[in-house]
């Protein structure tokens, strides 16, 4: 699955992009986050505001309990500051 | 009929006049056309620049949905949004939307609900530079955002 990461989540995660293999018992976004923090430092410490951080299914806003189902991409960032 | 919105995301700067013309040249049935700018704002002499960052593809979606939504709200025979990303100075514009309408209370209202939706639902994030050289921190959300968009789902 191809994540991707925006503004200060992207900074502290270190990277824009990555794909990673999801294992058989991540079924939604929490569970996709739970998973992602235990990769490594960087992941635990960007997501460990985890309230503070919005989620995008194959660039559709999602809520944390949602099914990540065949989505090719997901994206995590901060609330959003544009305008 | 809805009209197609028009929806830019780019680094150069907008021409205010040149987008309002664009929605009346030619056309006698418009009586109302609201343009709102947004701008970018250094309060204390402390801002070199913003930088804007997007989700390039989700932007534009993002916006689009937020645009047509608005055409189905209001009978608008016009509507453009654009935004720009990438650094900003103080006094620059950063974003723009122009609704026209046969009057004017739909050409007002859809362009407030496009800037509410706009701040919350469309992926941009504002990092500061400031002049100091300092390293600048991301902008936070303000607390009124959430609850201005709030507004329309209630009336």
């Amino acid at each position: 699955m191809n994540i991707r990461y925006f503004a200060w989540v992207r900074e502290r995660v270190g990277v824009e992009e990555e794909t990673i293999e999801v294992p058989g018992g991540v079924k939604t976004v929490a569970d996709l986050i739970s998973h992602l923090k235990t990769l490594d430092d960087n992941h635990a410490a960007a997501f460990e505001e985890e309230d503070a951080i919005r989620v995008a299914l194959d660039q559709l806003h999602v809520e944390a309990d949602t099914d990540l189902g065949d989505a090719r991409e997901v994206a995590f960032f901060p609330p959003m500051t544009g305008g | 009929m809805q009209v197609q919105p028009l929806v830019r995301i780019q680094a150069a700067d907008f021409d205010v006049a040149a987008e309002t013309l664009r929605l009346t040249a030619g056309r006698k049935d418009v009586g109302a056309l609201v343009t709102f700018t947004g701008l970018c704002r250094d309060e204390a002499g402390t801002l070199d620049a913003l930088e804007l960052e997007h989700y390039p593809g989700m932007a534009e979606a993002e916006l689009t949905r937020i645009a047509e939504e608005a055409t189905g709200r209001w009978p608008l025979t016009g509507l453009s949004v654009i935004h720009r990303f990438g650094k900003i100075a103080p006094g620059e514009n950063i974003v723009l939307v122009v609704t026209a309408s046969a009057h004017r209370r739909a050409a007002f209202e859809a362009a407030d609900f496009l800037m509410d939706f706009l701040k919350t639902r469309a992926p941009f994030w504002k990092k500061e530079h400031l002049v100091s050289g300092a390293g600048g921190a991301w902008v936070d959300t303000r607390a009124g955002d959430e609850k201005d968009a709030a507004r329309w789902s209630s009336s």
